[in-house]
């Protein structure tokens, strides 16, 4: 079936085509919207796209970087400022992926993708949500929620540059090296204060419909020091919240069972095996 | 539904094609442009072989929208070679044994020269990098890597854009 292609000049424009038309996706690198398109999925009529500039952008001050949703994982790994994200970045698809691939759409990427969604969530990170008639501001984690029925356009994405270099963590475990699909993936923002968690942010990657914070874990943490004593309370609650889905590439069981043991070497930076 | 055409510089030569709404740009390269050097895999940007080279970066064609690449550069691997004379990584394929099947070959020829073009001396580990979106399931990829550590040792290819 033809599909109509939209290619709107504004975000805002772009979110008044989607919002009036239930067949309609917003398409910004394509490794999503195509793979659907490419497999005669009817749900798509209308592909909209948005040429504008400011949309893939990557702007900081301070300590706050805004990037553009429509900014791709190649650029990421071009930014400087980004150098934490890096490692995260490193590990979506091949090169050709990350030419492609946004950090928008990665927000909307279906269990076991998205593991650079849960590392945004893990720095905190709050989205900018282009309606037809404005844009607000919001948790990426309500954003992450609800984006089954969202109506808003991911306009942008913005974040705070980790407490310390070492302060921000990311694990993704998958069968394959160097490429594989996640098993599933932890990142942790963990802030010491006298040598204490105060803080701390961990956010797991396909262990639920969607990239959730373990907030179970974040509180076992709080006050304790990151070694085997101290992060023993909240490895018992690792898999508090979990919703883990049985695919081609682990079963529901096998990730409870292993996310403990990852959570484990990540909390004390054991290096990777 | 109309067709809608689309202009693009496809191996250094500027090409108008019509496509379907939706289509893809392999389907606008492989059918519009009549250059079959990209394949079509998996339809699902996993497998690498439809790997194109848009404004000198990797791509994959098939999860490409083909209007998006209005006014843009392509390059395929039809246009590695010039003349009768084969690209070094295209010599160095054929001297490493890195072809067999040779379905995967002109993607990963593409994902090989996306790295050379910006890093002439790689070490294996970024080859391995490089090519680490393109599944070949019967040469096996020591000489495809091979290959490429030769193409590059080699030199003089990497000056010819």
């Amino acid at each position: 079936m033809p599909i109509a292609v939209k290619t709107c000049s504004s975000l805002g424009e772009a979110a008044a085509a989607l919002s009036t038309d239930r067949g309609a996706r917003f398409l910004a690198g394509g490794t999503l919207v195509m793979r659907a398109v490419n497999e005669g999925d009817l749900a798509v009529s209308t592909i909209v796209r948005a040429t504008d500039s400011a949309f893939s952008e990557i702007r900081s001050a301070g300590a706050r970087i805004a990037i553009g949703a429509g900014a791709t994982m190649a650029q990421i790994l071009a930014h400087r400022e980004l150098d934490f994200l890096h490692p995260v970045a490193r590990l979506i698809g091949g090169p050709a992926v990350r030419s492609a691939a946004t950090v928008g759409g990665n927000l909307f990427a279906p269990s076991p993708y998205g593991d650079f969604a849960a590392a945004l969530l893990a720095l905190d990170a709050t989205v900018s949500l282009q309606g037809g008639y404005g844009a607000r501001e919001a948790p990426l984690e309500e954003c992450l929620a609800s984006r089954e029925r969202s109506g808003g356009l991911v306009a942008s994405v913005s974040l705070n540059r980790p407490a310390s270099p070492g302060a921000f963590r990311f694990r993704k475990v998958s069968r394959v090296r160097p490429k594989g699909i996640s098993v599933l993936s932890i990142a942790a923002h963990l802030p010491l204060s006298g040598g204490r968690a105060t803080g701390a942010r961990v956010a797991y990657g396909a262990m639920a419909p969607t990239p959730i914070r373990a907030k179970a874990v974040e509180r076992a943490l709080e006050g304790r020091t990151l070694d085997t004593a101290g992060i023993a309370s909240a490895l018992a609650v690792a898999a508090e919240g979990t919703n883990p889905a049985t695919d081609a590439i682990a079963s529901a069981w096998y990730r409870r069972e292993v996310l403990a043991v990852h959570l484990r070497r990540l909390l004390l930076n054991e290096p990777e095996r | 539904m109309s067709k809608t055409p689309v202009q693009f510089r496809h191996n250094g030569v500027d090409v108008a094609v019509f496509v379907d709404g939706g289509a893809n740009l392999l389907t606008a390269i492989r059918e519009g442009v009549g250059d079959t050097a990209p394949k079509f895999g998996c339809g699902q940007g996993t497998c690498g072989v439809c790997t194109v080279l848009i404004d000198g970066e990797p791509h994959l064609s098939c999860i490409t929208l083909a209007e998006a690449v209005a006014g843009r550069s392509v390059e395929t691997a039809d246009g590695l070679k010039n003349g009768p004379d084969l690209h070094p990584l295209q010599r160095a394929f054929m001297e490493h044994f890195a072809a067999q099947c040779g379905f995967c070959t002109p993607g990963m020829l593409m994902a090989a020269k996306a790295l050379l073009d910006k890093n002439p001396a790689p070490s294996r580990a970024e080859v391995v990098e490089a090519i680490g979106g393109n599944i070949c399931r019967c040469t096996g990829y020591e000489p495809i890597i091979n290959a490429v550590l030769a193409a590059a040792s080699a030199g003089p290819g990497r000056q010819r854009a």
